[in-house]
C-alpha cells in the first residue's frame, strides 16, 4: 500500500475559487439595508463584546448616512486592525451574539460585513488617514510583527514615538499572513492591511531578526525606552503517541503556513484521505482547506463532542458545508506506517468521566490516512527570552504574565496577544497591543 | 362575505379603490390594465384645451427612508401631454368597453366660463361618469392660472364649480388643494357652488432634495429644478387630517368625500373611510408597484370588514369622526402609564435614553453585571407613550391606562385656564 499524495487534484479555476474571498462584500446597496436594521442602541451590548470596545452603533449608522470616512475610522480608531477582524473576528461568539437582534430573531445585524464595508472604502480612497505627533524622541522596540505587534507600533507612532518592529520571518502581519485560513483574507490583504497601517510613518521594521538569537531582552531595554513583546505561540503541542515522526504527519500550522505562502496552490500535494486531530479554529482551518486543495475525504476527529469543540459552531458547520466529517468522542492511540510513510491512525472510543473530560474506553477503531495534520494546540516557547541562558521573565501557566496595562515582571517591558493569557483571537491581540501602547506613552510621558 | 360595493356621488363602482388622475390613468392601455387587475374605478388623467402642454425630463422626486423607496414622492409633471381627441375617443372605448367601472374626467382648463362649457361638452359625448375639477396642480398650472392658483382661492373654486353644474348633468367632484391654510374654506365653496363630492388631497407643494454635486434641486432638468407635488406614505397625516376636518364641519354634512394621499394598502384605505370617505383614489403606491396591489386592497379590507361585522362600507364609513375632537375637548385627568413586558426586552435602551434626554426621566437603567433591565419609573412618567414609539419591539412596551381617578376635565373647565367657565354660585 502506498500513500496516495499528489499535487493538482483540482483544476485551476475551480482551485482559484477554492481560496477566493469565501464571503464576498456587501454590496452599497446591500450595505446601506443591512445598516437600517441596527437599532443605534443606547449602551449597546455589542460594544462591550467587542473586545476593542469599537463603538458599532455608531459606525454603522455613519454607513447609513453615507459617511464612509468618519464609520472607518471610528472602527479603526478602536482597531487599527479594523479590516481583517472584519474578515477574521468569530462575530457569532462576539459582537453578533450580544446584538438585540439575535434576542429578538436569531438574526443579527451583520457587523462584521458592515466593518469590512466601512475598512475597504477607506483603504480604496487614498493613504493613511492618522497623522503623528510631534516626535518625543523616545525609541521603543516591539518584537514580531504579528496584529499584537502592530497595533501597539501604530499607537506609539501616533503619539510620536520612534518604533522599531523586529520581526524573524520575512513578511509582516503574524498569523494573518501565516496562519488565517487563505479564504478569510484572500487577495493578499494581510500584507495590504499591514502596508496601511504602516503608512502612518515612524515605524521600521527589521525582518529576519530573532529575539534570543540576533539580539537578547537585555540589549533591547539597553538601546530602547520600552520593549513590548508581541511573540504569538511559537510551537505546536505533539500528540504524544507513536508515529508522529513518519512521513505524511505534520503540524497543522506548518502545513497552513504553506499553504498561504506557495506561489501557486496547484503544485502543493495533498493526500487523498487526511484526518486531522484536534477540536479548534486550526483543525477546522486545515480540514477545509485540505478539501478545498481536493483531498477526497477529510475527516476531523475530536475527543469529546462538538459542544466542547473550540471551534465555533459556525465553523463547525462550515467546515461540514465543505464536506468535511467531524467525529466526536475519539482519541489517537498510535500512527500506522509502511515503509516509513504513514498509512492509517489507530483511535479509542471514548467517553465523558465524572467532571466531562474524555477517558477511552477501550473499544479502538482503525481510519485509513494519507497524511494527518495534528492541531491539538499551540504552546508558547520562552526560549527567545532567556539572556545569557536564564529566564529573564516569569511565566504564568507557560505564557508571559502581564498585569492589567500588559506590564511583564521587568520594568519597561510589556507584552500583548497570545504569548500572554487569554483568548487566542486576532482582535484580542490587538486590544492587548492598543492598551500596552497606552500603558508605556503614559510611562513615558511622566 | 362583505360587499364592497359603493355609490359615491351616484357614481357605482364594485369597489372602493379607484386610481387618482395621473400617469396610471392616462391612457386607454394603462386603463384597460388597470381594469383587468380589478380596480373599481379611475379618474382619468387631467385633460385641458388644445395644443396639449410639454413636459420635462426627469420628472419625479423622491425620498427614501432607511432603505425603502418612495417613502414619499414628487413630481414635476403637468396634465395630460396628449391631444384632447384622442383622450377622449379612449375614454368612450373604455366606458363603452368597462361598464361596471367608474370612469371620472378630470379636467382643468383656463378661468373663463367658455372654456368649461366647451370641453364639458365634448367630454359629456364619451359616456363617462363624472367629472372631477383639478384645482389642486401646485406646479407649472398654477402659474398659467390654472389648477392651484384656482384652489386657492375660495371665490374661483365655487364660481368654476358653478359654471359646471351649469353646463353639465354630470356628477361634479371638486378635488382639493391642500396648499391652503384651511381646506374648509375651498371645500365650503365647492359645496356652495353646487358640487356633488370632494376628493382630496392633490398633492403638496414640495422640494424633495438637493443634489449635492450639481447643487440644484431634484430632479434635476438640465442643471436646475423647480418645486413639485409631493404625495405618497408620507402625506397620509396630512391628507386623513384635512378630509376630517370636513367630514366633522357642520357646512359639509352629506357631501361624499374621495380620500387620496399616500393609500397604499387596505388599512390605510379603512382609515380614511373611518374618517369620512366614500372611496379612495390611489396614484403612487401604483406607481410603485403596479397595479397588482388591489388584489390585496380588496382581499384585505373584505376580511377586516368580515372580522369586524360590516357589511358594507357605509357601515363603518366615518365613525371615527365623532371621536375626532378638537384638543380642548380631551380629558386631562385621564391618565395612562408605560408598561414595560421584560419577557420581551431586548436591551436595545431606545425607551430609556429616548426618555432620559428628552423627556422625563421616567425609565431606569439597571445593571448587574452585563445584564441590562429598563424599568418605568411610575412616579415620573406622564404617559407621553415617546417610549412605547421608539421601542423596536411590537407589544414590548405598552400604555396602560389607570383607574379613573377623578371626574373629567377638561381645558374649558381647567383651574389654570383664564378663561374657565365658572359655575355661577346660584
Ligand atoms: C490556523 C489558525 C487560524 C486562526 N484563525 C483565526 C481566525 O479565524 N480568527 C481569529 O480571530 N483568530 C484566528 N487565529 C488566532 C490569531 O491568528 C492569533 O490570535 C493572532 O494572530 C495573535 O496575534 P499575535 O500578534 O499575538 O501573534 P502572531 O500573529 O503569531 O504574531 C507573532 C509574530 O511574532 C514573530 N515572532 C515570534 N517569535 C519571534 C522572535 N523570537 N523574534 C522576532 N519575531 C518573533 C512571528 O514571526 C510573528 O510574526 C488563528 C490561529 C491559527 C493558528
Ligand atoms: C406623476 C404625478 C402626476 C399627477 N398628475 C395629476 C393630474 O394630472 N391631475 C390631478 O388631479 N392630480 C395629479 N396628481 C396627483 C394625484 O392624483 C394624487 O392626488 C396625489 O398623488 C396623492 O395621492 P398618492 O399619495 O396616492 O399618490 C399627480 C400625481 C403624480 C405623482
Ligand atoms: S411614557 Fe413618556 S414619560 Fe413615560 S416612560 Fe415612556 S417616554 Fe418616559
Amino acid at each position: 500500500m502506498t500513500a496516495d499524495i499528489a499535487p493538482g487534484r483540482v483544476p485551476p479555476a475551480e482551485l482559484a475559487a477554492n481560496f477566493a474571498d469565501a464571503h464576498p462584500p456587501l454590496s452599497p446597496h446591500e450595505a446601506l439595508v443591512e445598516a437600517s436594521r441596527c437599532y443605534y442602541c443606547y449602551d449597546a451590548p455589542c460594544v462591550e463584546a467587542c473586545p476593542t470596545g469599537i463603538d458599532i452603533p455608531a459606525f454603522i449608522r455613519k454607513i447609513g448616512s453615507n459617511n464612509l470616512r468618519g464609520s472607518a475610522l471610528k472602527i479603526l480608531e478602536a482597531n487599527i486592525f479594523g479590516g481583517s477582524c472584519a474578515r477574521v473576528c468569530p462575530t457569532e461568539i462576539l459582537c453578533e451574539a450580544a446584538c438585540v437582534r439575535t434576542a429578538e430573531e436569531d438574526r443579527p445585524v451583520r457587523i462584521g460585513a458592515l466593518q469590512r464595508r466601512a475598512t475597504d472604502w477607506l483603504m480604496e480612497h487614498g493613504p493613511s488617514p492618522f497623522a503623528r505627533e510631534a516626535a518625543t524622541g523616545k525609541r521603543i522596540a516591539v518584537v514580531g510583527a504579528g496584529p499584537a505587534g502592530l497595533a501597539c507600533a501604530h499607537r506609539l507612532a501616533r503619539y510620536g514615538h520612534a518604533v522599531t518592529v523586529f520581526e524573524a520571518r520575512a513578511k509582516p502581519g503574524g498569523l494573518n499572513e501565516y496562519g488565517i485560513a487563505a479564504y478569510k483574507l484572500a487577495d493578499d490583504f494581510a500584507q495590504r492591511e499591514v502596508e496601511f497601517i504602516l503608512a502612518i510613518g515612524g515605524v521600521a521594521v527589521e525582518y529576519g531578526k530573532s529575539l534570543g538569537r540576533d539580539f537578547n531582552l537585555a540589549e533591547l531595554r539597553r538601546d530602547y525606552d520600552a520593549v513590548f513583546l508581541g511573540l504569538g505561540l511559537g510551537g505546536a503541542r505533539p500528540l504524544g503517541i507513536t508515529g508522529e515522526t513518519l512521513a505524511g504527519v505534520r503540524d497543522a500550522v506548518d502545513f497552513i503556513a504553506e499553504l498561504r505562502q506557495v506561489e501557486d496552490k496547484a503544485r502543493l500535494p495533498i493526500g487523498r484521505r487526511v484526518v486531522v486531530i484536534g477540536g479548534g479554529n486550526t483543525a477546522i482551518d486545515a480540514a477545509t482547506q485540505s478539501r478545498r486543495l481536493g483531498a477526497e475525504e477529510v475527516t476531523i476527529v475530536y475527543r469529546r463532542g462538538a459542544a466542547e469543540m473550540s471551534a465555533t459552531h459556525k465553523e463547525q458547520d462550515w467546515a461540514q458545508m465543505n464536506g468535511v466529517k467531524i467525529r466526536h468522542w475519539a482519541a489517537p492511540l498510535r500512527l500506522l506506517g509502511e515503509g516509513g510513510q504513514v498509512v492509517g491512525i489507530e483511535f479509542t472510543r471514548t467517553r465523558p468521566d465524572r467532571n466531562g473530560r474524555a477517558e477511552p474506553t477501550g473499544e479502538t477503531f482503525v481510519l485509513p490516512a494519507d497524511m494527518v495534520f495534528k492541531a491539538v494546540g499551540q504552546v508558547f516557547v520562552p526560549d527567545p527570552l532567556r539572556v545569557d541562558g536564564v529566564p529573564a521573565l516569569e511565566l504564568d501557566n507557560g505564557r508571559i504574565a502581564v498585569d492589567a496595562e500588559r506590564r511583564t515582571s521587568l520594568p519597561g517591558v510589556y507584552a500583548g496577544g497570545d504569548c500572554v493569557a487569554g483568548v487566542d483571537l486576532t482582535v484580542v491581540a490587538v486590544q492587548d497591543g492598543k492598551i500596552a501602547a497606552e500603558a508605556i506613552h503614559r510611562a513615558l510621558r511622566g | 362575505m362583505a360587499d364592497l360595493a359603493t355609490t359615491f356621488a351616484g357614481i357605482r363602482s364594485p369597489n372602493p379603490f379607484w386610481l387618482a388622475s395621473a400617469p396610471p390613468t392616462d391612457k386607454e392601455y394603462n386603463v384597460v390594465r388597470a381594469f383587468e387587475a380589478g380596480w373599481g374605478g379611475v379618474v382619468w388623467k387631467t385633460l385641458g384645451e388644445d395644443p396639449p402642454i410639454v413636459n420635462v425630463a426627469s420628472r419625479y422626486g423622491a425620498v427614501s427612508y432607511n432603505g425603502a423607496r418612495l417613502a414619499g414622492f414628487n413630481n414635476i409633471e403637468l396634465i395630460t401631454d396628449r391631444p384632447l381627441q384622442v383622450n377622449l375617443d379612449e375614454i368612450a372605448r373604455v366606458k363603452r368597453n368597462w361598464p361596471d367601472r367608474a370612469l371620472v374626467v378630470s379636467l382643468m382648463v383656463p378661468c373663463e366660463e367658455p372654456s368649461w362649457k366647451q370641453i364639458l361638452a365634448r367630454v359629456e359625448d364619451t359616456g363617462c361618469d363624472g367629472v372631477e375639477l383639478n384645482f389642486g396642480c401646485p406646479h407649472g398650472m398654477s402659474e398659467r392660472n390654472m389648477g392651484s392658483a384656482v384652489g386657492q382661492v375660495p371665490e374661483y373654486v365655487e364660481m368654476v364649480t358653478a359654471w359646471c353644474k351649469h353646463h353639465s348633468k354630470l356628477p361634479v367632484i371638486v378635488k382639493l388643494t391642500p396648499n391652503v391654510t384651511n381646506i374648509l374654506a375651498p371645500a365650503r365653496a365647492a359645496r356652495a357652488g353646487g358640487a356633488d363630492a370632494v376628493s382630496l388631497i392633490n398633492t403638496v407643494q414640495s422640494i424633495t432634495a438637493v443634489d449635492l454635486d450639481r447643487m440644484a434641486p431634484e430632479p434635476v432638468v438640465d442643471g436646475k429644478g423647480t418645486h413639485g407635488g409631493y404625495c405618497g406614505p408620507a402625506v397620509r397625516p396630512i391628507a386623513l387630517r384635512m378630509l376630517a376636518d370636513i367630514a366633522r364641519d357642520e357646512a359639509m354634512q352629506g357631501l361624499p368625500l374621495s380620500g387620496i394621499g399616500g393609500v397604499g394598502g387596505w388599512h390605510d384605505a379603512a382609515e380614511f373611510i373611518a374618517l369620512g370617505a366614500g372611496n379612495v383614489q390611489v396614484c403612487t403606491a401604483a406607481m410603485h408597484h403596479g397595479f397588482r396591489i388591489v388584489e390585496d386592497m380588496i382581499d384585505g379590507l373584505s376580511n377586516w370588514m368580515d372580522g369586524k361585522g360590516y357589511r358594507t362600507i357605509v357601515d363603518f364609513r366615518g365613525a371615527a369622526v365623532r371621536n375626532y375632537v378638537h384638543w380642548g375637548d380631551l380629558n386631562l385627568n385621564f391618565r395612562t402609564l408605560a408598561h414595560i413586558d421584560q419577557s420581551l426586552c431586548i436591551r436595545c435602551g431606545l425607551c430609556y435614553i429616548a426618555c432620559e434626554d428628552t423627556s422625563h426621566q421616567a425609565i431606569a437603567a439597571r445593571r448587574e453585571g452585563s445584564a441590562r433591565r429598563y424599568e418605568v419609573v411610575e412616579a415620573e412618567c406622564v404617559g407621553c407613550n415617546l417610549c412605547a414609539h421608539v421601542c423596536p419591539v411590537d407589544g414590548c412596551i405598552t400604555m396602560v391606562p389607570q383607574p379613573a381617578s377623578a371626574p373629567t376635565l377638561t381645558w374649558a373647565e381647567h383651574p389654570n385656564n383664564p378663561q374657565r367657565v365658572t359655575e355661577t354660585a346660584e
